[in-house]
């Protein structure tokens, strides 16, 4: 299997205060990635370096490489905004724009220049995220009359239909109940033949549940990284097992 | 111990309800005043709101005036204002607000903005004079009224439009970029929908700040007593504040009423101007429910 994204020697810094410390790491192309850790550790900040969302927050000082299909996504002839738009993002809290759900989805579509025909686009992302079936009859009412996991859902539609090679999930779950976290990892683990997923996460049996391989990180930097099965039986590092078993955190 | 909690906790309420009280007398007096005010002026000028007084040229028979020329000349004044002002205002909010980025340039833009804001309007009004009327060459003109009525509301809706910008959640901001949208289209798809209401408010509320605005038009040369209609942007002109001022000082009780039923129909207007800001607003709001 390929490798989507390499980490390399990579730094990121809020002002003076150092949040990621030298993180090397290989991210597998088609695979689940999920990123654990306790709050504060940066693996949100370590997400938001993939697909340069940080280029939006003023303060933040980025050193090293992240290529991506081989390319350093911070060199100076690379366009953010494409960079944006192969990878995609689901954010922690669902973020739908007010407008109707079918607008929600043809969003990314219509300010790239979509040509195609958007309602069978529309629809086939709604049934990958496996919202179709509860919206077809109200596709032009407010997405904000949505469920918190039907908007979370519909967030996750609006990212496939610029067909993004990667999507990047910052703790997607976290605002959900039960039964939308359950649905969502379904998901999860359909979309991984088709895109390479990155998962924050600080739910370590969601990580168990849908993550190939894991990562987990301690004030910055990355301790451990290996296959999810391995690392969860037989961790190499002292601080991964003391997290593990729930010692901290 | 108990009962030393419970004594303490009557004091508590006995505190409660004063503060209650003081409050509601606070708004009792401003609602009174108010309404003292208006029940003054419509006892004056009621009986002269008529359909005559309405459609009436000046006239120094105080039967036969009319407001129709500082009306007609206010709407073009503030309309105008508004069509200068809106586009321009917003763009440099905009600006400030996505493209200007923390230099000390624009901080000190912006700390200027704000100290704009309170300027006094006379000086604006003598700015207008020598910029506009004698500068330019556009006379005592309708032109020359709105472009110094512009720098006077542009501050206050540069103000009001950042405030309504910064209040578009962040989270919708940073979706859109990440669906790979450029700034511009951020802005436009998703940042000003979700604001127009806010910024359409603040708009409308400094454009009826200016139609009660004298001083810098008497300098600019609004006329006291003309007889026609505007009909294009560099004719003449006169405002509803400055005849209701004309009228008010002279000395014939029965202009002192046409003064009054003057305030009514600047009042009337104002109301207006703010029913459709609120109107604007509700209708947004409804449409951008978070």
């Amino acid at each position: 299997m390929g490798v989507a994204f390499q980490i390399r020697n990579l730094n990121v810094y809020y002002g003076q205060h150092q949040v990621l410390y030298d993180v090397n790491m290989d991210i597998r192309e088609r695979a689940v990635t999920a990123i654990i850790g306790p709050s504060g550790c940066g693996k949100s900040t370590l997400l938001r370096c993939l697909n340069r969302m940080h280029d939006l927050q003023p303060g933040v000082r980025i050193t090293g490489e992240v290529r991506f299909k081989g390319k350093n996504i911070y060199d100076d002839d690379v366009d953010p905004m494409e960079i944006r738009y192969r990878i995609g993002m689901v954010f922690q809290k669902p973020n739908p724009f007010p407008k109707s759900i079918f607008e929600n989805v043809a969003f990314g579509p219509r300010i790239n220049g979509y040509r195609g025909n958007l309602n069978e686009l529309v629809e086939r992302c709604l049934r990958q995220a496996a919202l179709w079936d509860e919206v077809k009859d109200r596709l032009h009412k407010s997405a904000l009359s949505l469920s918190g996991g039907q908007q979370q859902r519909l967030c996750l539609a609006r990212a496939l239909a610029v067909e993004p090679e990667v999507i990047l999930m910052d703790e997607p779950a976290s605002a959900l109940d039960p039964i939308s976290t359950a649905k969502l990892e379904d998901l999860i683990l359909e979309l991984k033949s088709r895109y390479t997923i990155v998962l924050v996460t600080h739910n370590m049996q969601q990580a168990g549940r849908v993550a190939d391989e894991t990562a987990f990180f301690l004030n910055g930097r990355l301790i451990e990284m290996g296959p999810t099965r391995q690392m969860f039986a037989n961790p190499r590092e002292k601080k991964t097992e003391e997290y593990l078993t729930g010692r901290f955190g | 111990m108990t009962g030393e909690w419970q004594r303490r906790r009557r004091a508590r309420q006995r505190l409660d309800r004063i503060f209650a009280a003081v409050f509601l007398l606070a708004i009792a007096l401003s609602l009174l005043t108010l309404a003292v005010l208006f029940w003054d002026v419509v006892r004056d000028g009621a009986r002269w709101l008529r359909w005559e007084f309405l459609t009436g040229y000046p006239s120094r028979i105080p039967e036969r005036a009319g407001i129709l020329v500082p009306l007609v000349g206010s709407l073009w004044v503030i309309g105008l204002t508004a069509l200068l002002a809106l586009p321009l205002g917003v763009a440099a909010a905009i600006y400030l607000e996505f493209y200007a980025g923390d230099s000390w340039l624009s901080r000190l833009i912006e700390a200027n903005i704000a100290n704009l804001a309170g300027v006094p309007s006379i000086v604006y009004g003598l700015l207008g004079l020598a910029v506009f009327v004698r500068g330019l060459h556009l006379g005592r003109s309708v032109l020359a009224a709105a472009l110094t009525m512009t720098l006077l509301v542009l501050p206050v809706i540069i103000v009001a439009t950042r405030e309504a910008l910064r209040a578009v959640p962040l989270s919708l901001i940073h979706g859109a970029y990440a669906l790979g949208a450029t700034r511009w289209q951020v802005i436009r798809t998703v940042v000003l929908p979700t604001a127009a209401g806010s910024i359409m408010t603040g708009v409308i509320l400094a454009i009826s700040r200016a139609l009660g605005e004298t001083a810098p038009l008497i300098t600019v040369g609004a006329w006291a007593f003309i007889t026609y209609l505007p009909r294009h942007p560099l004719d003449g002109f006169s405002v509803l504040p400055i005849q209701i001022f004309n009228w008010a000082a002279r000395p014939k009780p029965a202009f002192q009423q046409l003064a009054a039923a003057g305030i009514i129909v600047l009042l009337a207007v104002l109301l207006s101007l703010n029913a459709v800001a609120i109107w604007l607003r509700n209708k947004y709001q409804k449409k951008a429910e978070w």
